[in-house]
């Protein structure tokens, strides 16, 4: 008999802000140390009241747009009430009632075609802290740094077949975030929830579900699924087991699921309104101010490069990173060349970083900077060389490249009445090598070449002083 | 009588609750699990009343968590019924004091002592730094000697706080005291006055002799409401303090437990021995009416009778300027047994819980309980102001 698998997803995604959902903490990257960043309010000591951070509001909704939500005008939070070391208050700011974003739809794309995914809702919530057992001391320490990090839960309808359709709508939502500025989805910062039930083909009835919670490798995904999908099938075809409707824990290194305890699957939350935040009321004019700073898309990105002439190849390292679209862009935005922008950035930015063990995604440059040089170079002031040599100076120590140059008299010589004087001093310094030169000995001419750019420090276009001293050598 | 937890300054002129926090000092709402538990801020109320130049005395002495009558089942509570800030009030020992009121416990304490306690429309007073039970209902409130230091005081600590979202955006009030009444209309709720004794009817009925003195008119009609009310704010009130309670559980900081072997003991010993049985009956009662077969029979109506409610008192509103009732059953309250006190703080509940439900300024003078609209408070003061210039 042929089997159908069902899977539904709810997917956490810490949000990029620069603060806590509730509080002035630093947000998802701050924290170096445990227990670094923690303030009363979140560490749940009484007196302290939640003030909504208005950036995960408009985190949210971006999110909801693109994958095609209505968005709830009119939003309210509740609390979830159970007992836990991790989370300080003992309750769970999120929303039940009234999510922010419902009724999405987004399609995936596997090897066996398009498949359409629904989007149930997206709501916002405080994420838990974490607890640290050391099992050698037999004691468990609590660190509060992630509590009340603000976190998306998006929940899809049971609309997957395959593991294939898993991840391919969970890569979509990586480079989607990603590229959105929505969130990092560095490891950890997007755990998932599996919902999974296996029936006959063609059977109208859904077989019994059980759920694998808190999941954050996607290849750890894939083989949990495979094995609960095999586990399920082999219940139903051979009576290995009965199936019950649980929560199961994926255990990577065994390779296989476990029931978890009931008194952890079957609490009630007693979920109810929370009197401490008033609701959200998402009027026109902040609907039109988060859609106007809305991302475009990866894709709509890159036909925009390709219709500036770069490369399909260049376009794909780029769009891979929306911080680097934005320097481009920007870079562009300040008078300079697309694609030579583009140039720049893949050979040499990414050269220096990769020079310093770094990658694309390192890169801090600002567009005014990168901008100057290029434009420096373009008109002539400096040459490439010394171009390349401004550029590695602000990557490495973040100096301005304007006052670089001037500290080190790198385009003061440009002047073609200077370099003249310098090539003449050159001639007369190296007798010998000018003598071999005109004996017909080609490779002398490098040796006073090498005088003229060590007096010139490098600056100077080398063709123009190479083909300017040949002209003096000739007369 | 001793009136304090902790004395702070020995020249002080005010005295704060021991529900609201106060920086430097330790606070315990009255419960011996927050034992230890020092804040590292003061509240906002207690902030503005610093920076216009006042001192604090020290912590005065509330029932756990605010839920009994007077503060009679506290942490060293006095075996007096009477409210420890109510009488520092009356024996002149302080200017004023901050008092929290999410069920009437200030009110009470005021009507007993015979000194004024404004509990001012929800979102006028900053909630930061309050142990917080109830929030939906619970505002911090004054109690003073007379009409005009109550209202004083009050505008001191009123006003926008971006600290609590709850606060609403008006950054400052101005409270008059001196509204001509003359001409103005009074309602006395029957339900309510045939509810109390003759002491407390006596209170009310010469604070309506005095206010017609002066022009009021005072009319007695029934309103069947506050008994819907009751239940409600008892419903919503005890849900909101078993959720704000429930981050006491000895992991943290106050008290903790010495007996428990696993995680499970740890909370379910440091909650039964922390907290006293008002408290955990509140807890258990507000935890049923939240749980799934409840929730929409208890919580979700009693949202809806909130609603409710709102819109009757609101119609009320449009013919009459305040509401006069006691505050009280009586004037004055017996020692009991807290195995009683649920049942019985409940039933004083009827007199006070419709401010905390609704959100509307309710002022207690001269032993009686005036209501007013949103915003009204200086209606509500200069009703008690005449009645005050006129010994009642
Ligand atoms: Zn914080």
């Amino acid at each position: 008999m042929k089997y159908e698998v069902t899977i539904g997803l709810e997917t956490h995604v810490e949000l990029a802000t620069n603060s806590k959902i509730f509080c002035s903490c630093g947000g998802h990257s701050s924290p170096k140390e445990p227990n670094d960043c923690v303030c009363p309010a979140c560490s749940g000591m009484p007196g302290m009241l939640p003030v909504m951070n208005k950036k995960v509001v408009e985190l949210a909704v971006t999110a909801g747009l693109m994958l095609g939500c209505d968005i709830n005008r009119y939003t309210t939070f509740d609390k979830k009430n159970y007992y836990y070391p991790d989370l300080p208050c003992a309750y769970q700011i999120t929303q039940l009632f009234s999510p922010i974003c419902v009724n999405g739809k987004v399609s995936v794309t596997t090897k066996n075609g398009v498949s359409e995914i629904g989007i149930k809702q997206i709501h916002m919530e405080e994420d838990a802290g974490k607890l640290v057992h050391d099992d050698w001391l037999d004691v468990s320490y609590v660190d509060f740094n992630r509590t009340s990090v603000p976190l998306i839960e998006i929940v899809t309808h049971p609309d997957f077949h395959s593991a294939d359709e898993v991840l391919a709508y969970l890569e979509m939502l990586k480079s989607m975030f990603r590229f959105g500025n929505i969130s990092e989805c560095e490891e950890g910062a997007m755990r998932c929830d599996v919902n999974l039930s296996v029936r006959p083909e063609g059977a109208t009835e859904l077989g019994v579900r059980t759920e694998m919670k808190n999941m954050s490798s996607l290849a750890a995904i894939e083989r949990a699924i495979k094995y609960e999908t095999a586990r399920h099938i082999d219940a139903l075809e051979r009576g290995t087991e009965v199936l019950v409707q649980e929560t199961r824990r994926w255990d990577d290194t065994k390779g296989r699921t476990f029931p978890m305890r009931n008194k952890e699957t079957e609490a009630d939350y007693r979920y109810f309104p929370d009197p401490n935040l008033m609701p959200i009321v998402i009027d026109d004019e902040w609907m039109d101010e988060i859609k106007a700073k809305m991302p475009v898309s990866a894709d709509v990105k890159a036909k925009e490069y390709a219709d500036a002439g770069i490369s399909e190849k260049e376009i794909e390292m780029l769009v891979s990173e929306r911080k680097v679209c934005d320097l481009l862009d920007d870079t562009a935005a300040l008078g300079c060349n697309k694609k030579e922008v583009a140039a720049w950035i893949l050979t040499d930015c990414a050269g220096i970083l990769r020079k310093n063990a770094l990658l694309l995604s390192d890169l801090n440059i600002s567009a005014q900077a990168l901008s100057t040089i290029i434009k420096k170079v373009g008109e002539g002031k400096i040459n490439r060389g010394i171009g390349k040599k401004v550029l590695t100076a602000v990557i490495e120590k973040g100096v301005d490249p304007e006052a670089y140059i001037k500290e080190n008299s790198l385009d003061v010589q440009v002047d073609e009445g200077f370099i003249s004087g310098v090539i003449d001093k050159a001639i007369l310094a190296n007798p010998a090598a000018v003598a071999d030169y005109k004996g017909g000995k080609e490779k002398a001419l490098q040796a006073i070449f090498g005088a003229c750019m060590r007096e010139l420090r490098g600056s100077g276009d080398p063709a123009v002083i190479k083909s300017l001293l040949e002209q003096k050598l000739k007369d | 009588m001793s009136y304090y937890v902790t004395k702070i300054n020995e020249n002080g002129n005010i005295a704060v609750d021991d529900t609201l926090l106060v920086k430097g000092a330790p606070a315990a709402a009255g419960s011996k699990i927050l034992k230890g538990f020092e804040p590292l801020f003061s509240a906002e109320a207690v902030v503005r009343l610093e920076n216009a130049g006042y001192t604090v005395l020290g912590k005065t002495k509330v029932g756990e968590f605010g839920l009994d009558l007077v503060g009679e089942f506290g942490v060293d509570a006095n075996d007096t019924l009477k409210g420890a800030a109510a009488e520092a009030v009356a024996n002149d020992e302080v200017a004023g004091a901050l008092c929290v009121d999410l069920n009437g416990a200030p009110r009470r304490a005021a009507a007993i002592s015979g000194v004024n306690f404004i509990k001012p429309t929800y979102g006028t007073v900053s909630r930061y730094g309050v142990i917080a039970a109830a929030c939906s209902g619970e505002q911090v409130g004054v109690c003073a000697k007379t009409v005009k230091s109550t209202a004083a005081l009050l505008s001191v600590i009123a006003g926008h706080d971006a600290k609590d979202g709850t606060s609403l955006e008006n950054e400052s009030y101005d409270y008059d005291t001196d509204l001509d009444v003359k001409g103005s209309k009074v309602l006395v709720i029957k339900e309510l006055f045939d509810a109390a004794d003759d002491t407390a009817k006596a209170k009310v009925d010469a604070f309506a002799e005095a206010l017609k003195a002066n022009g009021v008119v005072v009319e007695t009609a029934s309103f069947e409401t506050v008994f819907e009310a009751q239940a409600a704010w008892q419903i919503l009130m005890s849900a909101e303090t078993c959720n704000n309670l429930s981050r006491y559980d000895g992991v943290k900081f106050g008290y903790r437990t010495p007996n428990y072997n696993n995680i499970d003991e740890l909370y379910v010993n440091t909650r039964t021995e922390g907290m006293n049985l008002l408290t955990k009956a509140t807890v258990l009662y507000g935890s049923d009416v939240l749980s799934k077969g409840r929730y929409t029979d208890c919580y979700d109506k009693s949202l809806k009778v909130r609603r409710v409610v709102y819109d009757k008192v609101k119609e009320l509103f449009g013919s009459f300027d305040a509401i006069l009732t006691p505050a009280l059953s009586s004037t004055g309250y017996n020692a009991y047994s807290i195995n009683d006190a649920f049942l019985k703080v409940y039933g004083e509940s009827l007199f006070t819980a419709i401010p905390n439900l609704i959100g509307i300024p309710a002022l207690v003078s001269g032993g009686v309980q005036l209501m007013g609209n949103h915003f009204d408070e200086g209606m509500l003061f200069s009703l008690a102001l005449t009645a005050e210039r006129s010994g009642k």
